[in-house]
């Protein structure tokens, strides 16, 4: 059972203006964080503090506040969603950290993702890889098979919803020493090439969203494996493997 | 006058939507790139609509609020979503599924729009399937399928615990398709902050870039919202943190009525508040429903034991556990629909009898011993295995559970520190969804021409009370298949209308308006921060507006309301300047329009003079404490019409509710 504790931090946040301008490190102080609370709702907190002292809150993204969107980011002590595995930031409880303990709170730093304001990056160029082939080209008019016309081995369909639970986060990119997104495009890629429905495509597909993946500026995947420890939702580096191959057996193929 | 025409074609429900189509007038395909739709919200229904009506070659521009429309509010759905297949044989078909939908929304949905809804239920799958989401299935490949509260068949799709994210990708890529070949325009962290109105027709929006800050002009020929529903009026709900009400309020400031608006869900299984710096409840699926017994102490002593920490839920003897939604509702037991469970766990916990220990008290138990010793013996003779030890069974059956819903397990012991395998859940209620929305027709218009608006965002199908999994399958329907014919019977009119220019003004006027508005908020010498203000409102509705209202306390609720506006208006504080990120302009933006909106429902729930569904009217209930609904009097859709600042002359117009194909019965879960 938890018992609820108040804790004394100090934090060292990033802060940046906006994309023109430079950063630096700013210390807060805030005391009484429950260790109930979530990490988010610590910054609520400081916030709440910095507004009523007439200065301007931190920004930082966040949405659903239980781990599913992928919006929320944030690299704490060195870590991407901080000192816990398989969380999101918004996951992560104040109960991980010790009264009196200082917390080093950065954006995700990587040159694909920009900086827009204090601990917020621009992740769009996830977006513009999926646009360039993360989908099976469907009509959107319902006049498809019948659901059960396409059989999935029970084992296909749970290893591609495995392969999609990937949220889009980021993590895997801010951690890795390349800023590799292999991690997610391997994900999309495994997803679609397990399932019959997506096999057709296939090589366009991961032609496609590697180029475009090496366009928006993610560097090379050196496997060092940094991603798969960060990923809150357990992607492994099998995914990358999987691309790997497909990539390959298209690249020979369109050869 | 009213403007209330339903617009419900003619003929045998069965026919209604076919025929409709079958006379509707088009937009050919040589024509569709001159015309321009805004869609506002890309959730399930602004996703699908807009992937859909690109497809179909017209020209979209989309927008929402996150950073990736891969990240609206829908994401979040755990459960599922229903269609009426029939694939696991157990007797569902399109008429159950309407009749379970129009029951369970306590006779205050349209009888057409369920059916229709019904009917296309089953296209949703097939066309999920074909883009690829990982719907859970069984051995021989075919999809699987669960049951969820309110219902007696199994009809419900999912996708692990990730339903919601599943399907929303499938849109999302859908979306990416169309944003790739440049037939959708997407616009991230754009946020809606008014709709243009030319000649009586919606033409546009003014929305501000949230990175920039710059206000912009966008025209089209039509505006569809599809941003999803109001609950974080309560401040404290299952809604992600920026979902709001901004732009069908805005809509309905323009004209645009407001249906329903008190009809909220209050969701049974979240887990329960833990102090003052909450910011956000978390729901637990309630699929857990099927596997997990609900209970609290039958003795009063041992409930406070616990509180106090003295005593643990596993150590208290089956015949001290009151089970008490088995004991009320024999027939459905724990899966009796989402009011019924929400109401019989505050009634327990108001009873005192409450395990949480902290001030409030709130919360009941969900325990899943029974379901592990169950799957577990099951699981045995299964394998083979003769005289399995009691460690054998437990580890098998929590096998069971760990691969059904392991991921919502993890996400439990996450946030309170507690493993559920062996302590059982806590849970207690929470504002979920919101059944009102922007008042539409059958064409899923609102009341002013050319502003559709589709999802959660509108009131349309689910009465008073939605069961459980029919909202993706709502978003979906409006989005893939309904909206997109629809839509096209209002803009054949518009084929040589040619591009609506910004420079009007009616655009100019607009976007003053909101400039004017920023540079009040950024110039307000305030003392509090908004969310000071939406704090405050969000007790008033909870305690007032929540899962009991009485007639005293919502007249208190209005006066304190208007106190709070008031309040706002001069004091807020909004630090930072116009011109860059600024979420507490954001912020402040919503808020406001929060605080209209919770008046609203307030006199809405003050003026529906029963009980029905979400909202439980405590004059109005019977002597065992069920909810006495009131057909004769009450049988209708409440369209609110707004009349200028004070929300307290709004108007109210009533649409009749009538069953031509459904005997209305009082619901009874017994
Ligand atoms: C935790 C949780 C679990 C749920 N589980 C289930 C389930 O299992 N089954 C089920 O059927 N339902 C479930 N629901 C309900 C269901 O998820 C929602 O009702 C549904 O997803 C709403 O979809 P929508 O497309 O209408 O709106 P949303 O998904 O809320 O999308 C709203 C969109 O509008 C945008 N937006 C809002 N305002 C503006 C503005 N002013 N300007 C620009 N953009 C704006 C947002 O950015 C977003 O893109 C669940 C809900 C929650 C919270
Ligand atoms: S692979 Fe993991 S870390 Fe990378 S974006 Fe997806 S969920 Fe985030
Ligand atoms: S806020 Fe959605 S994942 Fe953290």
């Amino acid at each position: 059972m938890s018992t609820k504790k108040g804790l004394n931090l100090t934090l060292k946040i990033w802060r940046q203006k906006n994309n023109k301008s430079k950063g630096q490190f700013e210390t807060y102080k805030i005391s009484d964080v429950s260790t109930d609370s979530s990490f988010l709702e610590m910054l609520d907190m400081l916030n709440e503090n910095l507004i009523n002292e007439g200065q301007e809150p931190i920004a930082f993204d966040h949405d659903c506040r239980e781990g599913i969107c992928g919006m929320c980011s944030l690299y704490i002590n060195g870590r991407p969603h901080g000192p816990d595995t398989g969380i999101t930031t918004c996951q992560l409880h104040m109960r991980m950290f010790q009264d009196g303990e200082t917390i080093h709170i950065e954006p995700w730093r990587s040159a694909a993702f920009p900086i827009i304001k204090d601990l917020v990056t621009d992740r769009s160029s996830f977006d513009r890889v999926m646009a360039a082939g993360g989908f099976i080209s469907v009509n959107t008019s319902g006049n498809t098979l019948d659901a059960n016309a396409i059989l999935v081995p029970k084992e296909d369909a749970d290893n591609a919803m495995d392969a999609a639970a990937c949220i889009g986060c980021g993590a895997c990119v801010a951690t890795c020493k390349n800023g590799s997104a292999m991690l997610f495009v391997g994900a999309k890629v495994t997803q679609l090439a397990l399932l019959p429905q997506g096999r057709i495509e296939a090589e366009r597909r991961v032609l496609n969203m590697v180029k475009a993946m090496d366009e928006e500026g993610f560097g090379n995947c050196s496997n060092t494996g940094a991603c798969e420890v960060e990923c809150p939702k357990g992607i492994t580096l099998s995914v990358i493997a999987k691309m790997n191959r497909e990539y390959m057996a298209a690249a020979i193929d369109k050869g | 006058m009213s403007k209330l025409d339903s617009k419900i074609p003619a003929g045998p429900l069965a026919d209604k939507w076919k025929n409709h189509k079958d006379h509707m007038n088009l937009v050919s395909p040589n024509n569709r790139d001159k015309i321009d739709i805004i869609v506002v919200g890309t959730g399930l229904a602004g996703g699908s609509a807009a992937a859909t009506l690109a497809e179909q070659g017209y020209n979209v521009k989309a927008f929402c609020y996150q950073d990736s429309p891969r990240r609206a509010h829908s994401i979040a759905a755990q459960g599922g979503i229903n269609a009426a297949k029939n694939y696991q044989g157990d007797g569902d078909s399109v008429y159950r599924l309407f009749y379970d939908t129009i029951k369970g929304g306590d006779y205050r949905s349209r009888e057409a729009n369920v059916y229709r809804l019904a009917e296309v239920s089953s296209s949703i799958i097939d066309q999920c399937v074909a883009q690829g989401v990982p719907f859970g299935r069984e051995y021989g490949g075919q999809l699987d399928n669960r049951s969820f509260g309110g219902v007696q068949v199994k009809r419900t799709f999912y996708a692990k615990g990730q339903t919601g994210q599943q399907l929303l990708l499938g849109a999302y890529s859908a979306m990416s398709r169309q944003i790739g070949k440049g037939r959708i325009k997407m616009y991230n962290r754009h946020e809606m902050l008014e709709l243009v109105i030319v000649d009586g027709k919606a033409r546009g929006i003014i929305a501000r870039n949230l990175v920039t800050g710059e206000i912009e002009k966008h025209s089209a020929h039509a505006v569809v919202i599809a941003s999803g529903g109001y609950g974080n009026v309560y401040f404290l709900s299952t809604n992600a943190m920026g979902s709001n009400v901004s732009a069908a309020w805005k809509i309905h400031k323009k004209g645009a009525y407001f249906a329903n608006p008190c009809f909220v869900q209050i969701h049974p299984t979240c887990i329960p508040v833990h102090g003052t710096a909450q910011s956000k409840l978390t729901l637990m699926s309630e699929s857990l429903r099927n596997s997990g017994r609900i209970w609290v102490p039958k003795n009063i002593e041992d409930a406070v034991a616990i509180r106090e920490g003295k005593l643990k839920a596993e150590n208290i003897p089956a015949e001290n556990r009151d089970y008490y939604l088995e004991r009320r509702y024999p027939a459905f037991g724990n899966l009796v629909p989402r009011d019924v469970a929400s109401r019989a766990a505050k009634e327990r916990c108001d009873a005192g009898y409450g395990i949480e220990n902290n001030e409030t008290h709130e919360g009941v138990y969900l325990d899943f011993s029974t379901e592990i010793l169950k799957k577990g013996n099951e699981a045995a003779i299964e394998k083979n295995i003769h005289n399995p030890t009691p460690q054998q069974i437990y580890d098998l059956g929590k096998a069971w559970i760990e691969e059904k819903y392991g991921n919502l397990f993890v996400m439990y012991e996450k946030i309170t520190a507690d493993n559920p395998y062996v302590t059982p859940m806590k849970i207690y209620p929470a504002v979920h969804y919101t059944m009102g929305g922007v008042w539409v027709d059958y064409n899923l218009q609102s009341t002013i021409p050319g502003c559709f608006v589709i999802g959660e965002a509108n009131f349309s199908d689910h009465g008073a009370n939605r069961l459980g999994a029919s909202a993706l399958m709502q978003g979906l329907a409006d989005g893939y298949f309904v909206l997109p014919y629809t839509i096209a019977d209002y803009l054949a009119a518009d084929i040589r209308t040619g591009a609506i220019p910004t420079d009007t003004p009616e655009f100019t006027t607009a976007e003053k308006e909101i400039q004017d508005k920023v540079n009040f908020f950024i110039n307000n010498k305030g003392n509090h921060s908004v969310d000071y203000f939406h704090k405050k409102l969000g007790h008033i509705m909870w305690n007032k507006v929540g899962m009991g209202r009485t007639p005293e306390g919502l007249k208190e609720a209005i006066r304190e309301i208007e106190e709070v506006r008031r309040d706002f208006w001069a004091d807020v504080k909004v630090p930072g300047d116009a011109n860059g990120m600024n979420m507490e302009l954001e912020k402040a933006f919503r808020v406001a329009d929060f605080l209209e909106l919770g008046q609203l429902m307030a006199m809405d729930a003050l003026e529906r003079e029963e009980s029905c569904g979400g909202h439980f009217r405590w004059d109005h209930a019977t002597p065992e404490g069920e909810a006495e609904r009131d057909d004769e009097h009450f049988k209708y859709v409440a369209a609110w019409e707004y009349q200028g600042d004070n929300i307290n002359q709004e108007v109210v117009h009533k649409e009749d509710l009538i069953y031509e194909n459904i005997e209305v019965k009082t619901r009874s879960y017994k």
